[in-house]
This record gives structure tokens, sequence and C-alpha cells, in this order.
């Protein structure tokens, strides 16, 4: 066997203490975040009654109401894809943009950032609620929210991938003297395109969730009947509902993880 | 011909790339570059292209200075310089084709080329490249597909593609194997000698610059410390450029070849 006596002094251990004292100062801020609430686990079992009761007349769900509110599904589909669409088409710009190494103009580059994370602090239901405001209680509001809500998720997860690619290729371009359109469509594109294409879908699959609840502040949808049937107590119907809205999710969600995993 | 005129850079942390430099490249010759890593001759060959701004002194590629070129005039002058990297720098997800159509984005409008939308002789420029260094089978694979020889013998049609009348190599076999190293400098012999073209280029093999160039310039720290033919660049002479006597790995090793 090798002798395994060493001749020089070790390195100090790098201490593990660091790490122990961020674990416990986590706990200690949850902890804290709990007792302030008021979070308190008996209130489960206190309350025990309601939650039966309420799954009693969850029972058994009405399966009819699936038909009556087929077109409002539907629409929320079409919602979800329409937004998408439109959030695509504006993230592209937005997205070379916030890229450091795209854009060497410090300024630009932070300006657009700051902005989209202005567009990313916005919640879905208060934009859907503006909109609604705005455009009239109809599913073109849930559109223009979902829209805006997708440019937030699409140029985010797409401008650090741009951060990430290769950098010889664009070197390259460079050197053959192309300008910047030129270099960004063949140095920076085709590296990107998968990526890109994967957070469009991705982002499809949150609109759908989305989608399904803008109603609540009537911006159209299958929302419209959640809250409606929340209203009437007709919680047969609620749980239709939230079946049908599972069924289709599920549906969306396992074609677009297959196109994903096809692409990366 | 290529004009280096008092030509300094110094990096933003202080260190130097090149101190002083005077040089003057004439059509066709091929030229080698050698000198020790961090010796600046990665910093000399993207300064002739302008991928690296100098700090002081003028570059002038035929009586135009590349230095005070406006945007424009410096994309017009990349135009005609190829170049090709130790990393082959293709976009590995593109075809072979696309990645040999790149070079000729500088030659068409914006519009074209973005739409993929090539002239037919642009096509049949690149294809007759991809011919030329004996690897048009491959067109329409995928560049990721090939090996790393076949991948620089692309970004050797690219420059083929390009119409270029310089070609600037940095250390362009340093990730390939003795055959295939052959191979790429025979491209770049051939094409130095058929079609005229300029070739500088970066090399770590010693016995490689002087088995293929007309002129080696060896540069230490910046500087430049020797400028001859091969025939007066003798064992002397290196062992000046690398501060010591060549070591084994400095010889690509004549029975590699």
């Amino acid at each position: 066997m090798m002798d395994t006596k060493l001749n020089g002094p070790l390195p100090a251990k790098p201490s593990r203490w660091p790490f122990y004292f961020f674990l416990i100062g986590l706990f200690a801020i949850v902890l804290i975040s709990a007792i302030y609430i008021g979070a308190n686990p008996l209130t489960f079992i206190q309350n025990s009654d309601n939650m039966v009761d309420l799954f009693v007349r969850m029972f058994p769900p009405a399966w009819s109401y699936i038909a009556t509110t087929t077109p409002a599904m539907l629409e929320t589909i079409r919602m979800a894809l329409l937004g998408t669409t439109i959030g695509m088409v504006f993230s592209i710009p937005i997205m070379f943009l916030c890229a450091r190494n795209i854009f060497r103009l410090r300024w630009l580059v932070e300006l657009s950032r700051i902005g989209l994370n202005v567009l990313r602090t916005i919640p879905d239901l208060l934009l859907a609620a503006i909109f609604a405001a705005i455009l009239g209680f109809s599913p073109l509001a849930g559109i223009v929210a979902l829209s805006i809500f997708s440019i937030g998720i699409i140029a985010k997860l797409s401008f650090e991938a741009i951060e990430n690619i290769d950098n010889g290729p664009l070197e390259s371009m460079t050197a053959v003297g192309a300008n910047k359109l030129q270099w960004i469509a063949f140095g920076v594109v085709p590296q990107i395109l998968p990526h890109f294409v994967s957070y469009v879908l991705y982002t499809f699959e949150i609109n759908i969730r989305a989608a399904a609840i803008l109603g609540l502040v009537g911006a159209g949808g299958i929302g419209v009947f959640y809250d409606r049937a929340l209203g009437f107590f007709a919680y047969d119907q609620v749980l239709a509902l939230i079946l049908y809205t599972l069924v289709v999710v599920i549906i969306i969600d396992l074609i677009s993880l297959k196109i994903r995993e096809k692409l990366l | 011909m290529i004009e280096l005129n008092d030509v300094s850079k110094v990096y933003s942390n202080g260190v130097k790339g090149l101190e002083d430099v005077n040089l003057k490249i004439n059509k066709g010759e091929f030229v080698s570059i050698v000198g020790l890593s961090g010796a600046g001759k990665s910093t000399l060959l993207r300064s002739i292209n302008r991928l690296i701004d100098i700090s002081s002194g003028d570059i002038k590629i035929d009586e135009k200075s590349i230095t005070s070129a406006s945007e424009k005039q410096l994309r017009m002058i990349r135009r005609d310089i190829g170049m090709i990297f130790q990393s082959f720098n293709l976009v590995k997800r593109s075809s072979v084709l696309r990645n040999v159509l790149s070079g000729r984005v500088a030659y068409n409008n914006t519009l074209r080329t973005l739409l993929n939308l090539f002239p037919q002789k642009d096509v049949d420029l690149a294809l007759k490249a991809l011919e030329r260094v004996n690897i048009l089978d491959k067109a329409y694979t995928r560049s990721s597909e090939l090996s790393g020889g076949q991948q620089q013998r692309v970004s050797i049609a690219r420059t083929l593609a390009q119409e270029a009348k310089i070609i600037l190599a940095d250390e362009p076999t340093a990730s390939l194997d003795p055959v295939t190293t052959k191979q790429v400098m025979d491209d770049l012999k051939k094409i130095n000698t058929e079609d005229d073209v300029t070739v500088i280029i970066n090399l770590h093999f010693v016995d490689l610059a002087k088995e293929y160039s007309t002129r080696i310039i060896g540069l230490q720290a910046g500087k430049v410390v020797f400028d001859g033919t091969p025939e007066e660049a003798t064992s002397e002479v290196f062992e000046e450029i690398y501060g010591r006597s060549l070591k084994e790995d400095e010889l690509l090793g004549e029975e590699n070849l």
C-alpha cells in the first residue's frame, strides 16, 4: 500500500459553523414569522367540522356543470394562448436589451432590467383587476394581463440564458464584419432558441393556471364560473370545476413537457 | 499590406499586452508568431482586426487605418479578414453550411441575411469552400456532430467563403491531434499559395512554424524580439524567445507527422 504520510502541514479545514449559523437563523426567521401571523396548527383541528361539512357538500360533483362551462374553459385556453403569444413577441426585444453580453451600454441594460423588474413585481391578479377596470369585464382584460405577466417570465428567463451562451461564435461574427442584427441572428439566436421555446411553453403552462382564476376579478374565462359557484355555495359545482381544470392543466402540462424534452 | 506603427496595448489591469510593436506584413506572406503564453501573441492577432482596441499607435490594412475606422468602415475592413480560433467558435447547433454562410453576412443586406435568403452565388461559394477543405459531404450536418479537425476545416471554409484577403489564425491546431494538425496546416498553406492570401498564425509548436511559414516573428513580454526567415530561426533564437531551451512539448515532433 502507498505510504500516505504527508510531508508538509495540511491547510486549515474550512469551518462548518457559518453554515450551521445560517440554518439556525433561517429556522428562527420561519418560527418568528409563524408567531407574528398567528399560524396555529390547532386551528385545523378546531375547525375540522367545517372542513368535513365542506367535503360532504362537494360530493357528488355536479358533472353536468362541465358541459355548461366548456365554452368558458375553451375561452380560458384561448386567453392563455393569446397572452403567451403576445408576451413572447414583446419579450424578444426586452430580453436582448437586458443581457449584458449583447449591449455594452451599461445604462441601457440597467434601465431595461429595472423596467422588467417593475413588470414582474405586479401580481397577475392585480394586473387583471386593473385592466378589467380599464377595458371592461371581458376576456380582453385577461389577455392583456397575461401578456404583461408573460413578458416578465419569458424575458427574465431568456436574458439569463443569453448571458450564459458561448462567447466564441459571437467573437467570430464580430470578426466577419457582421452588424449588430446579423451578429444576434447568427451568433446568439441559434444558441438560445431551444431555451426560448422551452420558456414560452413553460409560461403557457403557468398562464393556463393563471387564466383559470383571472375570472375571479372579472377578467373572463372559467374563473367567472368559479366566482359564481362559490357565491351560491354550490360546492358540488366547485368540485366539478376543480376536477375539470385539473384535467385540462395536466393534459397541457404533459404535452408541453414532451415538447420541451424534445427541444433540449 | 498590414502595417503596425508603434502599437502598444495596456490592459485595464495594467498588464502590458504589446509594447512599441512595428511590423510590415506583405501580401502573400505566411507569418508565424511564436512566444510563451502571455507574450502577447493573441493580443497582436486580435489587434489586427480590432477585436481588441489598442492603447496607442496605428494599424493600417491596405493603407486604411483600422484604428480610426468608423463602425461601418470597420465592418468593411473586417469582411476582408478571416479569423480562425483555437476553439473553432462555430455555432454548434447550426448546420455546417449556415456556419460557412455566416462569413457572407457583411456582403449582403441585413434583412436578407436575417431571413436566411442568401443569393445563390453565395451558397455556391460556400459549397465550393467546403469542397476545397474536403468536407462537402457534411454541408447539411449539425456542426456539433463533427470532430475537432472537421470543425476547424469548417472555420477555414468560412474564411474562404468570406473571400478573405488576410487570414488570422489564433492557435488553430492547439486542440487537435498531430495528424489533424497537419491537415489543417496544409489547408492553410494551400490557401496561402493558391489564392495569395496572407496568413498570420499564432503557433505553440516551433517546428510547425519552421516547416510552414515564410517568416517567423518572436514575441517576448509584448515586444518583438525576433523577425526573420525560418532558416534564420535557429534553436538558439528560440531559446532566446522562450528564455530557456526548448522543451519536448514545444515540438510536435517529425515522427508524429
